[in-house]
């Protein structure tokens, strides 16, 4: 329950006649970070959606824990996923506290265990718990916001975490601190991450493996290094904007 | 302005509007949510029960209950068949608020609660009901008070309620008694209004 496999084997998707994954092969040992790279419309996000089942394979499977997403109860897989996507998403109608404190609450933790649970994580990702735990999203700032939907992923300690360009839609300062403190996290809690990005700056910054995505195809597989030194077109393009 | 001896009939049909009007609200919410929420989920449905429920509105209301006199089991003179006429023709805003209220929350919003493990029960009972509520209400607000206003009509199938005085009051040229009619159930309306205002507002906040 600390930290998943996940595979991707033979994975296309397509909708209609428009190919979106083009037969990607893919393997994340427990506790790594990788980064999938790639323009609008490379496929990157439709992968990431296929982890936590809101999305299956036209053919080909996906793997968690050994078991293929087909065979898992989506609700029980959703729920030991930790998932942050760049509109956050935080239900506006409930406070900071309830929204960190909701996959506790589905999966039955007391109500004690989930306040100090709360207060724990808004503490790490840098709220004051007194002060924050109960306001209502539109009370916050955008990078507070973004905070908050990393704390709620974290919760109910999830043995792997989905990010979707989740610091793209925040200045570049905010962005900085808050990838600063995704590797803070990410070295205490040692969760397998998948990241989603177009930025190759953040990519390189946060990934220990960089997967590089183009039209739907898996182009370059390798470390954050030997990215730096990859030939290939799309790669030198995006390597291009550094 | 209204002479005692229309007092104490004003209080009897003003009880028998309220029946007409909470009754076929009670049916029309109860059949008009489940159903708004059901074409959340099944977009096939959406365009024959709108235009259905559009269709109703388009009749004029008076039209309508003597359409539905002939019809069997519904139809015939009185309440029943009066309760029936409202019924549709509340069913449109409620309807269509509910879909509205629903399909209006935030993408983001909905894809988080998916991702994050809800069952559809919980998505719809603590996400989609309560941010689609103001909405909803609002539905359910503009239907109560038309439903105040037309079941005036009723009257004219035997159906009882204030429209009974205008009525009667039109046939016998008497302002006294269109006005014992009239007035009672303008304020129905108006209170009925304000009390669905207070409600959105208490809801819009939370």
């Amino acid at each position: 329950m600390n930290s998943a496999t996940l595979e991707f084997y033979q994975v296309s998707y397509s909708i209609g006649d428009n190919l979106i994954l083009d037969d990607l092969n893919l393997r994340i040992q427990p506790g790594r970070t990788l980064v999938l790279l790639g323009r609008s419309g490379s496929g990157k996000t439709t992968a990431l959606k296929m982890l936590n089942g809101l999305l299956f394979p036209t053919s080909g499977s996906v793997w968690v824990e050994h078991r293929a997403t087909t065979d898992w109860d989506l609700i029980e897989l959703r729920r030991s996923i930790g998932y942050v996507i760049q509109d956050v998403g935080l239900f506006p109608h409930f406070t900071v506290g309830e929204n960190i404190g909701l996959v506790p609450r589905l999966k039955g933790w007391t109500p004690e265990r989930i306040a100090s649970r709360v207060a724990d994580l808004l503490d790490q990702v840098g709220l004051e718990p007194g002060k924050f735990r109960d306001r209502y999203p539109r009370q916050l700032s955008g990078g507070q916001r973004q905070r908050v939907g990393v704390a709620r992923a974290l919760a109910a300690e999830p043995k792997l975490l989905l990010f979707d360009e989740p610091f793209g839609a925040l200045d570049p300062v905010t962005r900085v601190e808050l990838q600063d403190q995704f590797l803070e996290l990410r070295d205490r809690v040692k969760k397998t991450s998948i990241f989603v990005t177009h930025d190759v700056r953040e990519a390189l910054r946060l990934g220990t493996e960089i997967a590089l995505l183009h039209r739907g195809r898996l182009e370059v597989l390798t470390t954050p290094a030997e990215f730096l030194n990859s030939n290939g077109p799309e790669a030198r393009a995006f390597l291009s904007t550094l | 302005m209204i002479p005692p001896y229309l007092l104490q009939e004003m209080t009897h049909l003003t009880g028998e509007h309220l029946v007409l009007v909470l009754s076929s609200m009670a049916i029309a919410v109860g059949a008009g949510i489940p159903l708004g929420i059901l074409l959340t989920r099944r977009a096939a449905l959406r365009t024959p029960l709108l235009g259905f429920a559009n269709v109703m509105q388009t009749i004029p209301s008076l039209a309508l209950f003597g359409f539905l006199i002939p019809i069997p089991f519904i139809g015939g003179i009185g309440k029943r068949t009066a309760i029936v006429a409202l019924v549709l023709y509340a069913l449109l805003p409620i309807l269509r608020n509910t879909l509205a209220g629903i399909l209006g929350v935030d993408a983001a919003v909905r894809e988080s609660a998916i991702a994050m493990g809800m069952t559809g029960r919980q998505l719809l009972w603590e996400v989609e009901l309560p941010l689609a509520a103001p909405t909803i209400i609002a539905g359910v607000r503009i239907a109560t008070v038309t439903t105040i206003g037309t079941a005036t009509i009723a009257a004219a199938i035997g159906g009882g309620g204030l429209g009974v005085f205008i009525f009667r009051g039109i046939a016998s040229v008497d302002t006294a008694q269109i006005l014992a009619g009239a007035i009672p159930a303008a304020l129905l309306a108006l209170l009925s209004d304000g009390g669905f205002s207070w409600i959105e507002r208490r809801f819009s906040l939370s």
